[in-house]
């Protein structure tokens, strides 16, 4: 090879399209899609021969091109003429290549922003007291934060023994009438006391379900007062509009 | 209160608190309206950027929380001897993409960087930059996705109109060639060599 393909170093096809065509110096709002197919051939090839594998990305794009370069080909008719502006075939590709050139540039200038534990600092504080000073502050769990409890959760359950052969049968609808009942007459209810002091595996996917319905059916609301923080379950104030309803859902991520 | 009382008062506040504190917080725990903690708050923000100190008031993320000027990171980092982590173009695209079009589905992100982007939403997930919003209600019902507080925070921005204008371009932009070039050591220019024919 006389030259050296550093394909990993673009994020994608659109990326390497927009440096083939500054690189060549083409304007954009008319590409000569023959030449830049061709250079963009020739970089995939160029990869395959090394052995690299080239991503799907890349050779879609690259279906694209082609598919471009053939309805350039093709003779246009009179009525096609007339619209001819906007029925450049190569008008979606700009499209997206101007529109990616624009993240590309805001990405620049997110990183150029001065960011917190590498150009500026703040004061931080043990977890103990950080959970003191955000006691009042509560937030809605998001579907993430649920997932990230619960899997904290099965890490530390222990793998079933061996020869452990019965296995306690364990519904979900079970686990939600004990849920509402031990919440029932309190305010809330922490996450872990929904547990026993060593949970099973089994007990903890079927408390992770109770809870995704008790939410679903919104019996109880999951709040939370810091990243990783504890979780809280309160029962859920009857809601009558649907309105509000809906926004809470939202939080939630069962849009 | 007189003003002068409240000031040093909401700047104590300010010193123990960990995270960028709101007014409405301060005016809560010090049963103060909340004009003049506004108020106290803006003179601080004044006096601490001409004062000249290793660190200013800063408004970040609806609140107000001290940080260091970031001419000092260098020294900062000497103590802390932490080494700052570095976003990768992937993740920095993603998540410009997320904070400037929010709320976006995966497949928007996808398609506006041509690339599969579900490694780099699940490390900025990871990280708390970004959170499922919820369901789009379109067929499918993909998720949707927006940036977090922590983002703000992280970035030190006070909202997000404050996030730096998105440039519209109508032609290529010739500054990013230089910037593309820095990126691709070793990469041999096309027209030069064995460009295939």
């Amino acid at each position: 090879m006389g030259y050296e393909i550093h394909l990993e170093k673009f994020e994608g096809p659109l990326d390497l399209l927009l440096h083939l065509i500054r690189k060549n110096e083409m304007d954009i709002y008319d590409i000569p899609i023959a030449e830049i197919t061709t250079q963009y051939l020739g970089i995939l090839d160029a990869m395959q021969h090394l052995n690299l594998d080239v991503a799907g990305e890349f050779l879609l794009m690259a279906a694209t091109l082609l598919h471009i370069k053939s309805r350039l080909l093709l003779p246009v008719s009179e009525e096609e003429l007339v619209e001819e502006e906007e029925d450049d075939p190569r008008a979606e590709l700009v499209r997206r290549l101007l529109e990616y050139q624009k993240y590309k540039d805001a990405a620049g200038s997110l990183e150029h922003l001065p960011q917190l534990g590498r150009e500026v600092f703040a004061r931080k504080f043990p977890a103990a007291e950080l959970e003191e000073a955000e006691n009042t502050e509560l937030e809605a769990v998001g579907l993430f934060e649920l997932v990230e409890a619960f899997r904290a959760l099965l890490q530390q359950a222990p793998e079933p023994y061996v020869h452990q052969v019965e296995m306690e049968r364990l519904s979900v609808s079970d686990r939600i009438n004990v849920i509402l009942t031990r919440l029932s007459g309190r305010e809330s209810l922490a996450f872990n006391e929904i547990f026993s002091a060593r949970p099973e595996r089994n007990e903890v996917v079927v408390s992770f379900l109770a809870i995704l319905e008790l939410v679903k059916m919104r019996l109880v609301r999951l709040l939370q007062n810091a990243r990783f923080g504890n979780i809280w379950l309160y029962p859920a104030v009857a809601e009558k509009s649907t309105p509000s309803a809906a926004v809470d859902e939202g939080s939630l991520g069962y849009l | 209160m007189d003003i002068s009382e409240i000031k040093p008062i909401v700047e104590s506040l300010l010193f123990v608190s960990d995270v960028p504190l709101r007014p409405e917080r301060i005016s809560e725990a010090l049963e103060i309206a909340r004009p003049q903690v506004e108020q106290a708050l803006a003179a601080l923000l004044a006096e601490y950027e001409e004062a000249g100190r290793g660190f200013v008031l800063q408004q970040i993320s609806e609140g107000y929380q001290f940080r260091t000027r970031p001419e000092y990171a260098d020294w900062v980092l000497r103590l802390t001897k932490t080494r700052p982590v570095r976003f990768s173009r992937p993740a920095l695209e993603a998540l410009a993409i997320i904070a400037y079009r929010q709320p976006v589905t995966r497949s928007e992100i996808d398609y506006l960087r041509g690339v599969d982007s579900g490694g780099v939403v699940k490390t900025l997930l990871e990280r708390h930059l970004i959170r499922i919003l919820g369901k789009k209600d379109v067929p499918g019902k993909p998720l949707i996705y927006g940036t977090t507080r922590e983002f703000l925070e992280f970035f030190g921005l006070r909202d997000l109109a404050s996030l730096p204008t998105l440039k519209e371009f109508s032609e290529l932009n010739p500054e990013e060639l230089a910037a593309g070039e820095a990126l691709l050591p070793g990469f041999e220019p096309l027209a030069e060599e064995g460009t295939p024919t």
